[in-house]
């Protein structure tokens, strides 16, 4: 790419390394896991909120733990 | 990006354009402080989705209490501004002019090298088959509407409650398999593999919150098959007044008076019963997320049958296009530690495919160089926070303020209605500066929670981390006390005097780098082992890979096909050779492992193989030692050469074995060395291994009868259909209780003494007897013999069953406690192998976190020794989980030496040891006792009190 335009590509778009779609309990881990590994991360949640259905449980089995 | 929809992504792995669709939240993001003001004032209710429906909300709302971001959005559909240009009242309340009401979707693309999708699944409506009553039937409420019922922040505020009458429910039914394992309209043919378990925790809660009430649990098996669950539902059925009762309800209706719902079922015995209840909960199963038809076409991607994302089949975290990985329930419905190991393990996906690139785009944090502030005069800030509404509603925030600015050595105090913010933690850094703190008290809420954000902005200032104190007003006020407005006020006072005693002692810490050493040894070469070597390796490490038998392979060696009908040997030869073929990979067999020492990111273990000793440096340690089939002493096994386990009839099932071909009659038992006394648990894969073996007994023997005893059938998930699938060929399942186990005999007299099978049919009520050619004993999966060796030399627990014991069952599945060792496969507990797969997946994801560092930062909260009162009597180092003590040898006898990057600043020793030689850095007995001294100084003797404290300090250190 030429340099004008590889400057234009850069400034077009933000770069991210790895997009997390859904926020859920398993977007949150990937995207740490992502993250602590060296990875910029995009996390994309329909929701107004991440946590997902996990945040709206009141305890989990077997052990009976605060969900939230 | 929250409230954010995925449009479209084109482009390839290593590059992809996504488009992003952000819908308005009419909301300001960066100016939402989330106080609720305007939530507060506005005029529309509407009703609550994320409580289910079940209470009431605003049109303007925060999603829910806890939510992140913590910021409003207004709901278009009911807002009186959006609809009809009426009202307005938020956007005039609102102090930081953060409503927008003229915002608009906005589309946005940004640049991706990979994708990991974990978009869920959404829970089962029952109002699409009106028989259920949901909808139509006040008491009638879904497994979902239960846990918001339960939940403090849910439409009761946590009491249990029936919708009609607002009153306590005495008498509870849950209906299981709602929307699952049935294979009419609207309902999934799938199991969704966890409702039986959260149903015994619903049973649980009830009775927590009602010891007297009764529970009744209508279902059709009990699926308790994974890690703790079969003894989770011991303690759910012994609980007094709960029954578990086998049967399909079908909901009457409700009595128009008590508005009690009428449920009618057939007992296991046969008899036609109706009972009513005064609230019934229908288990809800998990289907695919809604709308994900369209998202799947413009993500590209296939989807399986059921509707869930179609993997690849061997490799669970894989989906059907390039670069883009799946986690979660989004591949099947699943619980929380797949959901967990599976997001691992698409994070280990996305490293292999851009290990290029790490660390490119990401820019670590500088921070400016430390001043030092140990002989300054003390100059503390004060910085008092109104939590939105959570402190300053109960206690006058400014008047806080003034009062602190009155206390010694405070020069600056200020108010803020979240110091946690972005601009909230920038002001301290600001202030740090420019008025040259050198101790800073935060009154706010919990150290817990928020001190490493306020460390981190002091850091930021310029200073030593650890010169913050928390003064906790919210938990430890305002939360406890909201009606006590004044008492109230007056606490918070002290607290935040005592904090400034406390920070004015606190002392500049150092933290203790960790160098990495980035090689990694794995032992078990499994198919788990191996997949995680490979990652490894493929992400740059060197590998040590340790198996004690001959050849790689493990309990796989004998297994020949999945479930799915996948080919596991040529899987198994084409893995072995990967791993031989790679140069980072140095596999040991026969190998032994001697010992180990060492702690994260330093490790040496001594591991003997073919006559050599070779010492190993590793940063990290993956156990993924296996498990082994139980070897059955009952039902005549190595008595009878007609009696076989399940993986020896697999065996016979690939050589086309004569015994197989001809045989016609089969029986096969279940639960042999499983859920028993002394293994009181379900081994997982054998329900299907069952119905694997079964169907290809059939293909390959069509004629041949097969029976199948079984005590529940827990084929979880999509295998359901595998068990749908026998019985429709054929397949008898008759089920017996554990009391009256199946009896394998030799019939005395007979030609070649026959094998006959005698059990008792719960169906006919009566006795079977089976002539057999075969016994297939699905032997359960027992842990390796060496797990107890392996246990104490890595330092690692095992459960009560003998399998290795996680950090947390739910959250960190492939953790151990102690940093830098990691666990995956059946060393966890059993499982089938695309499950062990990506659970080592996982174990490499986490792996990675570590191995991708240079090096790790540890806490400066550690212990130190004061040798002159120290009696040398090894107390503190007895108690210490870590190892971080040694006694070593001094001039003045033994001593304990401190190796600070094992420290854990838990305090253990420091409460054991007797003289208080010991003790634990920034919580030192002097800034504690400081404390709780001037709590009881009258205001003018505070400041010689805190002046004694400083003064005493700086001696005891010159000394």
């Amino acid at each position: 790419m030429e340099r004008q335009s590889l400057l234009w590509f850069f400034r077009r778009y933000q770069h991210y390394d790895v997009l997390v779609a859904g926020g859920g309990i398993s977007g949150v881990q990937a995207a740490l896991d992502l993250a602590n590994a060296g990875f910029k991360v995009l996390m994309v949640d329909r929701r107004p909120s991440i946590g997902g259905h996990m945040a709206q449980l009141d305890k989990t089995f077997p052990t009976l733990d605060c969900s939230i | 990006m929250s409230y954010t929809e995925i449009e479209g992504i084109e482009g390839e792995e290593g590059n992809f354009t996504v488009r992003l669709l952000r819908k308005p939240r009419y909301v300001l993001e960066h100016r939402c402080t989330g106080c609720r003001n305007c939530v507060d004032h506005c005029p529309v209710e509407i009703p609550d989705v994320f409580n289910q429906k079940l209470s009431k909300e605003k049109a303007i709302h925060i999603y829910f209490s806890q939510a992140i971001p913590l910021i409003c959005y207004i709901d278009p559909e009911y807002c009186l501004y959006l609809k009809e240009g009426k009202c307005g009242i938020c956007a005039d309340i609102c102090r930081n002019s953060a409503i927008d009401f003229g915002q608009v979707p906005q589309r946005e693309e940004v640049k991706v090298g990979a994708v990991v999708l974990s978009m869920g699944f959404d829970p089962y409506d029952p109002s699409v088959r009106p028989e259920w009553g949901y909808g139509r039937l006040a008491n009638v409420i879904s497994s979902m509407d239960f846990e918001r019922i339960t939940s403090s922040t849910g439409p009761y505020s946590g009491e249990i409650l029936r919708p009609s009458d607002l009153k306590h429910p005495h008498k509870v039914a849950w209906i299981q398999c709602v929307g699952s394992r049935q294979v009419y309209e609207g309902s999934k043919s799938y199991c969704s593999a966890v409702c039986c378990t959260y149903t015994q925790k619903q049973v649980i809660l009830m009775k927590i919150h009602n010891p007297e009430a009764e529970c009744v649990v209508f279902h059709n098996d009990i699926r308790a098959f994974s890690k703790g669950f079969e003894r989770f539902f011991e303690r759910t059925e012994s609980l007094p007044g709960v029954r578990f009762i086998r049967a399909y309800p079908q909901v009457v209706g409700e009595d128009p008076v008590s508005k009690n719902v009428i449920l009618r079922y057939v007992t296991p015995e046969g008899k036609l019963v109706e009972e009513d209840f005064d609230l019934v909960v229908l288990s809800v199963g998990l289907l695919p997320p809604s709308g994900i038809d369209k998202v799947a076409s413009e993500l590209g991607i296939e989807l399986n049958e059921y509707g869930f994302c179609k993997t690849n089949p061997f490799d669970f975290v894989e989906a059907t296009k390039p670069g883009v990985f799946v986690s979660g329930s989004f591949i099947a419905p699943s619980d929380i530690p797949e959901a967990v190991y599976t997001a691992s393990g698409a994070a280990s996906k996305c490293g292999r495919l851009l290990g290029y690139r790490r660390n490119k785009l990401t820019v670590p944090k500088q921070y400016p160089p430390e001043r030092e502030v140990v002989e300054e005069e003390p100059r503390v800030g004060v910085f008092v926070c109104h939590c939105g509404a959570n402190i300053g509603k109960v206690v006058s925030v400014p008047s806080l303020v003034e009062e602190a600015l009155k206390l010694p050595y405070v020069v600056h105090a200020e108010e803020d209605l979240f110091w946690c913010s972005t601009s909230g933690t920038k002001r301290i850094m600001e202030v740090v500066k420019e008025k040259g703190l050198n101790r800073v008290v935060v009154a706010a809420c919990t150290p817990k929670t928020h001190e490493p954000t306020f460390m981190d902005s002091i850091r930021m200032g310029g200073i030593n981390m650890y010169l913050v104190d928390m003064a906790n007003i919210r938990e430890h006020c305002t939360w406890v006390h909201p009606l006590e407005g004044e008492a109230a006020y007056e606490k918070a006072k002290e607290l935040i005097k005592m904090s400034l005693a406390r920070a004015l002692l606190l002392e500049p810490l150092e933290l203790y780098e960790i160098p990495i050493d980035k090689r990694a040894l794995v032992v078990g070469g499994g198919i788990s082992g191996m997949t995680c070597a490979l990652d490894l390796a493929e992400q740059g490490h060197e590998v040590w890979l340790v198996e004690k038998e001959r050849e790689l392979g493990g309990m796989a060696r004998r297994i020949y096909w999945t479930l799915e009908g996948e080919d596991v040997q040529g899987f198994l030869r084409d893995l072995i050779d990967r791993v031989y073929r790679h140069p980072l990979i140095h596999v040991l067999t026969e190998a032994k492992i001697i010992e180990t020492s060492g702690y994260l990111g330093n490790f040496v273990t001594k591991v003997q193989s073919g006559g050599t000793v070779y010492e190993i440096k590793h940063g990290v340690t993956i156990l993924a030692t296996g498990a082994v089939e139980y070897r059955p002493t009952e039902y005549l096994y190595g008595k009878d050469p007609r009696v076989v386990t399940a993986l020896e009839f697999e065996e016979l099932l690939a050589k086309r074995d004569q015994k197989v071909l001809e045989a016609e009659n089969v029986v096969m038992i279940q639960c042999v060395g499983s859920r028993s006394k002394e293994r009181n648990y379900c081994s997982r894969i054998c329900c299907g291994e069952t119905m694997k073996n079964a169907l290809k007994l059939k293909e390959l023997n069509p004629n041949c009868n097969i029976y199948v005893l079984y005590r529940d059938m827990r084929t979880y998930g999509f295998k359901e259909d595998l068990y749908r699938k026998a019985a429709d060929l054929g397949v008898v399942f008759i089920r017996f209780e554990p009391e009256q186990q199946p009896v394998v005999e030799q019939v005395q007299g007979a030609a070649e003494r026959a094998l006959r099978v005698r059990v008792r049919d719960h169906v006919l009520g009566e006795e079977v007897e089976i002539g057999v050619d075969l016994v297939v004993l699905a032997a359960g999966v027992v842990p390796a013999p060496d797990n107890q060796e392996l246990s104490e030399q890595f330092k690692v627990p095992l459960d009560e069953d003998g399998f290795f014991k996680e950090a947390h069952v739910k959250l960190r599945p492939v953790d151990f406690g102690t940093e830098g060792i990691f666990l995956c496969g059946m060393a966890h507990y059993p499982k089938y192998i695309q499950e062990a797969i990506a659970q080592a997946h996982g174990a490499s994801g986490r792996a990675m976190t570590i191995l991708s560092k240079e090096k790790e930062v540890s806490s400066g909260i550690v212990c130190f020794v004061d040798e002159g009162r120290c009696m040398g009597c090894g107390a503190c180092a007895e108690v210490c989980t870590y190892g971080a003590i040694l006694m070593e040898e001094t001039k003045r006898g033994k001593k304990p030496k401190v190796i600070p990057v094992l420290c854990k600043g838990c305090g253990l020793c420091n409460s054991e040891c007797p003289t208080g030689a010991i003790q634990v850095k920034h919580f030192k007995d002097e800034q504690i006792l400081a404390e709780i001294d001037v709590l009881m100084a009258s205001d003018e003797e505070l400041k010689d009190i805190i002046d004694k404290k400083i003064k005493q300090n700086k001696g005891a250190k010159a000394a």
